[in-house]
């Protein structure tokens, strides 16, 4: 089982043990591999059928749902990470989702592909078109991504919605990460990574100190 | 006519009853001295008797799920594309039983059967019966069988209900259960249609209060028009269209009540074929077994709560344009497992044959119960 890099960077960041909920998470690798090296319980939700098909495979739980639709099936806090891997840019309301994303759990993780990466920048100011690149291969008309943004972008929504980043990274396609890309991640990353919880939310749910 | 076996059918098979001399206490308060089921096995039961499949019929199906009873049958059981060899529920791997409920009409104990106090039929003196009932005799087989646990237990429709009270009932005696275009509780409108049924069937004048088999008569017309409504039910809108359309039996209309749109000789056919397999009796009774069939009220009303003590891993399947069941019901069932912290997978697939979709072998479907199945008899080591 290969992780790609987002996800192996992604499993460092989960306590063994904890209780994950994987949106759009595609053909179950990070999940499975969890609930392997991790020991987590879970769910994944997935709306495509191959996909679905996969997760049956690899032996966890996938519940076939559409993202846009919201998470009104999960209870509060039920999870100690929501993950979100790649899917964020594809979201009808994505404010929505990233709050819905942080009642359900206690800290969230996203990645998305970084429109302000040098390469980006570059297309729109030099050819005046909507960039594309090996993260972004779409045209304009015909994309599933129709919420992209920059780290920073990311970054003011956040302020915004009153959540607290945890801690961030960036990868390039290859999900490798590189001196650049930690020096200047808006301009170098391709792909960024985040893990954030709601601005002044205790370390532990309150009910867990209780 | 004979029956062109392929390799992927059970073949010829051939029903067993087992006898219960004990009595078996009914929900309703009422007792059943002694019962039989009868039922059909495919496949082998494996060493240490971890492979076994349970399979719950829905309202009008019975024990014959698969294959032939002999080669001059012109149809197999009724999920036949499903069971067999090489079939998503492999019977080179599992050993798969499936009963004739009681109160049925295909040989289990029911209101076709004597009733040891009058020697006469049951009828419908025979006692109203519930999907709690129907597991607890089952368990009672899976006993008999020397079956401690199923690795699946497996239905749809009225069928998935009974996956979803034997999770509930024995937990420990359900590895995994699919739970296929079902609910956890009729709704309004279910049980109205439901109704709708009852009232053709007991208005029919050679109805007799249930009593009708020694008139040598019984109320085909009521059973007919009951399963022409049912038989809408289960179709879509969309299935009905394209199968019939507005087609005429005679090129034009003709201003007369004969039947002249194709879609009235397609009912008409269908409930008088339906008259001559089913007992109206015990249509009447399996109706009520699903109106009554609420498992969250042993909880308060709350369903979450009542699959606590579930530890099957669950399998939920709806179909996109089933209305009879439709899929925000499956996600009724899916957010109460979600609350109750279970195994869950759910999987809506995209069909145009409404409640019906769950007998069809849609490839995606097939494909999900497949690659379920083949995962759980890999983990099981069978």
């Amino acid at each position: 089982m290969e992780l790609r890099t987002d996800q192996a960077l992604i499993a460092e960041w989960i306590e063994p043990g904890s209780r994950v909920l994987d949106l759009g998470c595609g053909d179950g690798t990070l999940m499975a591999f969890l609930q392997k090296n991790r020991n987590v319980t879970g769910y994944g939700v997935e709306i495509d059928e191959t996909n679905i098909i996969q997760c049956l495979e690899r032996g966890i739980n996938v519940i076939q749902s559409d993202l846009d639709a919201g998470l009104s099936d999960f209870d509060e806090d039920s999870f100690d990470y929501v993950i979100m891997t790649q899917t964020l840019q594809a979201i009808r309301y994505p404010a929505r989702l990233l709050n819905e994303m942080l009642r359900i759990g206690r800290e969230g993780i996203v990645t998305f592909p970084n429109m302000g990466h040098w390469k980006c920048r570059l297309q729109i100011a030099l050819q005046g078109m909507m960039p594309k690149s090996r993260t972004l291969p779409y045209e304009w008309y015909d994309t599933p991504n129709i919420h992209l943004c920059t780290l920073k972008d990311f970054e003011r929504l956040c302020r915004k919605a009153n959540i607290e980043i945890l801690h961030y990274t960036t990868v390039d396609y290859a999900h490798r990460t590189s001196l650049g890309m930690r020096l200047l991640p808006n301009l170098l990353g391709e792909i960024a990574i985040y893990r954030f919880r709601r601005s002044g939310a205790p370390v532990r749910t309150e009910g867990d100190i209780q | 006519m004979t029956a062109d076996i392929s390799p992927d059918s059970v073949g010829i098979v051939k029903p067993r009853v087992q006898h219960f001399a004990q009595s078996l206490q009914l929900e309703s308060g009422s007792e059943l001295p002694a019962f039989e089921l009868i039922y059909e096995t495919y496949g082998e039961l494996n060493r240490d008797r971890s492979n076994a499949v349970l399979v719950c019929h829905a309202l009008s199906g019975d024990h014959h799920v698969a294959g032939f009873h002999s080669p001059e049958d012109r149809k197999p059981g009724w999920w036949d594309n499903l069971i067999g060899p090489g079939k998503p529920v492999d019977t080179r791997r599992f050993f798969v039983v499936c009963p004739n409920n009681l109160g049925g009409c295909s040989g289990s104990t029911g209101p076709l059967t004597a009733n040891p106090a009058t020697g006469k039929p049951y009828g419908p003196d025979f006692p109203l019966v519930t999907v709690g009932d129907w597991v607890k005799s089952q368990a009672l087989l899976a006993d008999a069988l020397d079956i401690r646990c199923w690795a699946v237990v497996i239905g749809g429709s009225l069928g998935g209900m009974q996956a979803l009270q034997w999770a509930i009932d024995y937990p420990d005696r359900v590895k995994n259960a699919f739970v296929i275009a079902a609910a956890s509780k009729l709704s309004t409108q279910n049980i109205a249609f439901n109704e709708v049924a009852r009232q053709a069937i007991r208005s029919d004048p050679d109805f007799n209060n249930g009593h009708y088999y020694e008139n040598g008569r019984k109320p085909a017309l009521g059973l007919m028009l009951a399963r022409m409504l049912g038989h809408i039910t289960y179709l879509s809108d969309d299935v009905l269209d394209e199968k019939f359309g507005r087609e005429l039996r005679h090129g034009k209309i003709r201003f007369g009540f004969e039947d002249e749109f194709q879609v009235e000789s397609y009912l008409r056919y269908q409930g008088r074929s339906f008259v001559d397999r089913f007992d109206a009796n015990s249509y009447l009774l399996i109706t009520k077994v699903l109106d009554y069939f609420d498992p969250a009220s042993a909880a308060g009303g709350n369903l979450a709560e009542a699959f606590k003590p579930a530890q099957a891993n669950f399998y939920v399947i709806s179909f996109s344009s089933d209305w009879r069941f439709a899929p925000p019901r499956s996600r009724e069932i899916v957010r109460a497992l979600l609350e109750a912290d279970k195994n869950v997978s759910y999987v809506r697939i995209q069909s145009t044959q409404g409640h019906d979709s769950f007998l069809m072998p849609i490839p995606h479907y097939h494909q999900v119960v497949r690659t379920a199945m083949n995962r759980i008899a890999g983990t099981g080591g069978f």
